[in-house]
């Protein structure tokens, strides 16, 4: 029942997107995030809606995974779409009672909204068409200037890749100890939350007491190849970059510029301006 | 010339109370000579809690000698600038397959060991197509380790080894996690490793059919090497081995018995073909 859960949610397919160098992907969406926030018109968003559309075709991902990210947030949508509407002074346009629907809080409001979807629709972008294992490539090196103030960057990567590499076992291990205290009689299903909390204690106490062993043999194992930290080490698939990447950089590039430019210009009056 | 040469090595395993005073301490290797020579399969047999693990991570230097010393390839393990140099001459497998493997990636794993010794790139390339070859798992190359057998993985784990291309391969009960299958495609791996490739092999085991082809056998007991010699010379001696508590061949066994009823057969009988043919003689007469 256990192992029905997926790591990550990366969504296999052959397209531009996949093949890009994680580091591109991570530029990219952070850019874009960015550019959410940094620029506020009907003209931005409108461009920002083409290019994210544009993304989400390119990248072969059916959009209704792009939107299941959405469910977790609609809660959050709603309220501070709510806030917005009846809080943000300006001219009432409608009345109820003692509440107020200002023109400007309609305005938030669906920025804000917009804003949102597009936040998580974006970084789903990345997350679908990144396989965990990559994104934790890519993030080591684009950290890697953070070595310079002593962050350990190599570990923590190494971390993030064997935490990956046992979620699978860990996860199986937990089944096998569950049936295990279910065969000797351990209730997993009834009572309320807090009983129901009391009874993970069989299974947690085990887990917790074989992945320390676990841990303790990798630790040797990998002392007894050699492992000495990330200094002197080599790299059997590094990351570089290909014109394919380059081109990608390149299109981010002239999407901002397009952003900026349209912003600067205020082609039609900003609706802030 | 000697790979391994081990004098008068111990090894104490201190317990310590809560106050950090010392509570016990048992001594896991004692007084233990001990010579390998360069090219032979040698398997080390031991109840549990003989001291054979502790042993064998003396040789990769894990673990540090309390007294004597130990040479790998003729360096001190306790010289402490040698130690990556150690590591790489003799390698490594342990026990259960999964807390070795540390890749998410078959290929990326047995590269491991040389990203770690700082191999250029295209050589890396080079030696895990070698290793995996050389082990059968060529073909799983781009798999996730967490969907292969036991043995497999186990294979992937001695390619991850060979990739380094050690000298000397120490295997700790490597089969003890394995199905009946997954043992002999290990065991037959190490075994080819061993003929073709001439790596020295310390296979340490408590299966007694896993020993009768290697070069040298030696039982230990309480961390004290108490036999040395041949298979056959080891299992000739089948009353003893059983005061150590350990299981001789079942054929060597029923031979055993069959002398004991006053058969007129020799000692040491190790595979079924040699006691049928023994048999024939002794009917023929």
């Amino acid at each position: 029942m256990l192992r029905e859960i997926t790591l990550g949610q990366y969504y296999p397919a052959d397209s531009v997107i996949h093949k890009l160098d994680p580091r591109v992907k991570l530029a990219g969406t952070i850019l874009y995030l960015i550019s959410l926030f940094a620029f506020r018109s009907v003209e931005a968003y409108v461009i920002a809606t083409l290019f994210l559309g544009t993304m989400i075709y390119i990248s072969k991902v059916p959009p209704k995974f792009m939107l299941r990210g959405l469910k977790s947030i609609i809660f959050l949508l709603l309220l501070t779409s709510i806030f917005n509407l009846f809080l943000v002074p300006g001219n009432t346009v409608l009345k109820i009672w003692k509440l107020r629907i200002t023109d400007a809080g309609i305005e938030t409001a669906v920025f804000m909204a917009i804003r949102l979807v597009y936040l998580i629709v974006g970084s789903s972008v990345m997350t679908l068409t990144t396989t965990p294992n990559d994104l934790t490539d890519g993030l080591e090196k684009a950290m890697g200037p953070l070595k310079k103030i002593r962050v350990p960057v190599h570990e923590i990567s190494m971390m993030m890749s064997i935490a990956l590499r046992f979620i699978p076992i860990l996860m199986e291990e937990t089944d096998k100890i569950m049936k295990a205290q279910m065969a000797r009689g351990a209730d997993f299903e009834s009572g309320g939350l807090i009983q129901k909390a009391k009874n993970m204690i069989p299974l947690l106490v085990p887990l917790f007491i074989s992945a320390f062993r676990r841990a303790n043999d990798l630790a040797m194992a990998m002392e007894a190849r050699g492992y000495h930290g990330g200094e002197g080490r080599t790299k059997m698939k590094p990351l570089v970059y290909k014109s394919r990447d380059r081109m990608a950089y390149l299109v981010l590039l002239a999407y901002m510029a397009v952003m900026f430019a349209v912003n600067r210009l205020g082609l039609v009056e900003s609706f802030f301006a | 010339m000697n790979i391994v040469k081990a004098r008068k090595l111990a090894y104490e395993y201190i317990k310590l109370d809560e106050d950090g005073k010392l509570e016990s301490k048992s001594r896991a290797v004692d007084d233990v000579d001990l010579d390998v020579q360069a090219g032979d399969f040698v398997a080390i047999l031991g109840h549990n809690g003989s001291g054979k693990s502790t042993l064998a991570k003396h040789i990769n230097a894990i673990l540090l000698p309390t007294e004597g010393t130990l040479y790998v390839d003729g360096k001190n393990t306790q010289d402490e600038s040698k130690l990556w140099e150690i590591r790489q001459t003799a390698g490594m497998v342990f026990q259960n397959p999964d807390n070795q493997i540390i890749g998410t990636i078959v290929d990326e794993d047995v590269g491991f060991g040389p990203e770690n010794m700082g191999v250029p790139q295209q050589e890396i390339w080079q030696r895990v197509e070698d290793s995996l070859k050389a082990v059968g798992m060529w073909e799983y190359r781009s798999h996730s380790p967490n969907k292969l057998s036991g043995g497999q993985k186990q294979r992937v784990a001695i390619a991850g080894v060979v990739a380094m291309r050690p000298k000397c391969i120490v295997l700790d009960e490597p089969t003890a996690m394995l199905d009946p299958n997954g043992r002999k495609e290990v065991i037959q791996t190490v075994h080819e490793l061993n003929q073709k490739e001439h790596v020295t092999v310390i296979l340490i085991t408590h299966y007694m059919e896993e020993v009768i082809h290697a070069d040298k056998v030696i039982v230990m007991e309480q961390g004290k090497i108490v036999m040395q010699g041949t298979p056959r010379e080891v299992f000739s001696r089948v009353e003893e081995l059983k005061a150590y508590r350990l299981d001789v061949p079942q054929v060597t066994l029923v031979a055993h018995e069959l002398q004991k009823a006053g058969v007129p057969i020799p000692n040491g009988i190790l595979t079924i073909d040699e006691l049928v043919e023994e048999l024939e003689k002794v009917r023929r007469k």
